[in-house]
C-alpha cells in the first residue's frame, strides 16, 4: 500500500523581479500526495491543479530531474534543496513527509539572485564567475593522447571532488551572508589543481575571485552552512585553499 | 601599489586583515592572562612584574601602538564585512534552517560589540585609574611600586565588577572559539593532517583563557587570594 499525505504549502509567489512578492498558502491543492513522487512531482500536481482552477501555476526551474544538472533551486523549510544530504530538490522525495505537514518553499535569497518569477532566480551572477577564469587555455584540433600527463591518483581525486559542483548555487543560498566563496573555490580548486590548469593559476585565482567580488555576493564568515547545504558535499576546505591562492597570486606573482 | 590595494579591498583580503589582526589580539591576551596569572604567586611576584612591564620604555608604546592598530583594523575590517554581507541578502528567509553555523558564529559581531565596550571599561578602570574603583589604583607597596596586586584583588571583591569580568570573559571565549579557527580558514592554513587539530584550536584555547582568566575573580570572590592591605 503506498502512503498519501494532505499538505499545506505556503509558496513564495512573486510575479517578477520587481514586485515585492509574498507567501500563498495551498491546501486543498496539496491533497491526496503520493510518497513515491519526487518534490518536484509533488509540485507538477499542484500546477495541474492550479491550472484546472485557471489560476497561475507556481513557477520553478527543473531541467534533469536527476540532480546532476544544478538547475532545480528552492529552499524547503529553510534548507536549500530540503532535509536530505548531498541531494537536490528534484531527487528529495515525498516519502520524507507526512500527512499535515506545514512546508515553506522560497527562492534563493541573494541581492546577486534576482527572483525572475516565483521560485525562479537569476544565477547569471556565478556564470560571470566562471567566465571570468573557469577554463583553461590549450591548443585545439587532434585530442591528445591518452595519459600524456601523468596526474596522481590523489590530485585527480582533489579535482574531480571540487569538480562535482554543478553550479546550483545552494551554497549562496544557506550562506547568512549570501557567499558565493564555496562556489568559486569549487571551480578554482577543480582547475588550479590540475595540470593542465597550472600554467594560469594565478590569473585565474585573480580574475574569478574579482567576478565574485564584483557581483555582488557576501564574505565567507565560516559558518559552513554551505558545506551543509552542497548537494554535492563540496568540502569548505577549496575555500581555504582559495584563499592562500589568492593571497599567494595577489602578493607574490608578477 | 595598486595591486595591494586591489588585495586589501578584496572580500579575502579583508577576511585577510581580520585574521591576521585577530592573531595579533590573540596573542595579547594570551601573554596578558600568562602575565596576570602571576597573582597567584604573590603580591612581591606581580608587583615586580609590573613594574618590569613598565620599563620597557619604547618597547611597551610600540606593542601599545600594534595593539592599538590592530583594535582599529580589526574593527573597521569587520564593519565592512558586516555591512557587505547584510546588503548580500535584502530579503531575508522566513524559515532559516541552522545546520553547521553555531552560537559561537552567529554572534561574532554582537560578542565584537561587548568585547569593545568592555576594553574601554577595563582600560579606563586599571590602565588609566578613572571610574568607581579610583581609590584602588593610587596604591603604592612596601617598596613604593604601584600595588597591582592589592588594586586587581580590592577591585575583584566588588560582586558587580567581578561579574562583569566573569561575563566579559565568556563573551571573549565565545568570540575565540569561532575566530581562532576561523582565522586558519581565512589564511588557507588548511591540511588533511592537521585539519582536526585545527578544528579543535578554536574551542580549545577559548576554554584555556575562559578558564585563565576567571580564575583569578573567582579565586579573590572565594577568598583564597587575599588583599594585604
Amino acid at each position: 500500500m503506498s502512503r498519501t499525505m494532505n499538505l499545506t504549502l505556503n509558496v513564495w509567489r512573486q510575479k517578477d523581479s520587481k514586485d515585492s512578492g509574498e507567501f500563498e498558502k495551498y491546501t486543498e491543492e496539496c491533497k491526496d500526495i503520493s510518497e513515491h513522487m519526487s518534490f518536484l512531482e509533488m509540485l507538477d500536481v499542484v500546477n495541474e491543479r492550479l491550472i484546472e482552477k485557471g489560476k497561475l501555476p507556481i513557477a520553478f526551474d527543473s531541467d534533469c530531474r536527476e540532480g546532476i544538472c544544478g538547475t532545480c533551486s528552492m529552499v524547503i523549510n529553510g534548507r536549500p534543496h530540503g532535509p536530505w544530504k548531498k541531494t537536490t530538490a528534484c531527487q528529495l522525495h515525498m516519502r520524507e513527509y507526512k500527512d499535515g505537514d506545514v512546508l515553506y518553499i522560497e527562492p534563493w535569497r541573494a541581492k546577486s539572485f534576482p527572483v525572475l518569477q516565483d521560485l525562479m532566480v537569476d544565477r547569471e551572477a556565478l556564470d560571470s564567475i566562471v567566465q571570468a577564469g573557469g577554463y583553461i587555455s590549450t591548443n585545439c584540433g587532434s585530442a591528445p593522447d591518452a595519459n600524456s600527463i601523468q596526474i596522481g591518483k590523489e590530485i585527480s581525486d582533489a579535482a574531480m571532488d571540487a569538480a562535482a559542483c554543478i553550479g546550483c548555487g545552494a551554497c549562496v543560498a544557506a550562506c547568512p551572508n549570501s557567499s558565493a566563496m564555496l562556489f568559486t573555490a569549487a571551480k578554482l580548486s577543480h582547475m588550479n589543481t590540475l595540470p593542465q590548469g597550472k600554467p594560469e593559476v594565478a590569473k585565474r585565482t585573480i580574475a574569478m575571485v574579482e567576478a565574485m567580488d564584483k557581483a555582488g555576493f557576501g564574505n565567507c564568515s565560516n559558518h559552513l552552512e554551505c558545506e551543509a547545504a552542497c548537494p554535492k558535499d563540496i568540502k569548505a576546505t577549496v575555500i581555504a585553499e582559495m584563499n592562500r591562492g589568492y593571497a599567494k597570486a595577489s602578493l607574490l606573482k608578477r | 601599489m595598486s595591486w595591494f590595494g586591489n588585495y586589501i579591498k578584496s572580500s579575502i583580503g579583508a577576511k585577510h586583515l581580520m585574521a591576521i589582526t585577530g592573531l595579533m589580539l590573540l596573542g595579547f591576551v594570551l601573554a596578558h592572562m600568562l602575565g596576570n596569572l602571576q597573582i597567584f604567586m604573590g603580591q612581591a611576584a606581580i608587583n615586580a612584574y609590573a613594574v618590569k612591564l613598565q620599563s620597557l620604555g619604547v618597547l611597551l608604546w610600540i606593542m601599545r601602538g600594534g595593539l592599538v592598530l590592530a583594535v582599529l583594523v580589526h574593527i573597521y575590517s569587520a564593519m565592512r564585512l558586516v555591512s557587505m554581507n547584510s546588503a548580500a541578502r535584502p530579503v531575508k528567509y522566513k524559515m532559516a534552517f541552522k545546520d553547521k553555523s553555531s552560537f559561537a558564529s552567529r554572534t561574532m559581531k554582537w560578542g565584537g560589540i561587548i568585547l569593545i565596550l568592555f576594553l574601554i571599561f577595563h582600560l579606563v578602570q586599571l590602565t588609566l585609574g578613572g571610574g568607581p574603583l579610583k581609590a584602588n589604583f593610587n596604591l603604592l607597596d612596601e617598596y613604593g611600586r604601584h600595588d597591582v596586586y592589592n588594586m586587581t584583588v580590592l577591585g575583584f571583591q566588588n560582586v558587580a565588577v567581578a561579574a562583569s569580568y566573569l561575563v566579559a570573559m565568556l563573551v571573549l571565549c565565545f568570540h575565540l572559539s569561532h575566530g581562532v579557527t576561523s582565522l586558519f580558514q581565512s589564511l588557507g592554513i588548511n591540511h588533511p593532517k592537521y585539519n582536526g587539530m585545527i578544528k579543535m584550536a578554536g574551542p580549545s584555547i577559548a576554554t584555556l583563557v575562559l578558564i585563565g582568566n576567571c580564575s583569578m575573580p573567582i579565586a579573590v570572590l572565594a577568598g583564597w587570594v587575599k588583599a594585604t592591605v
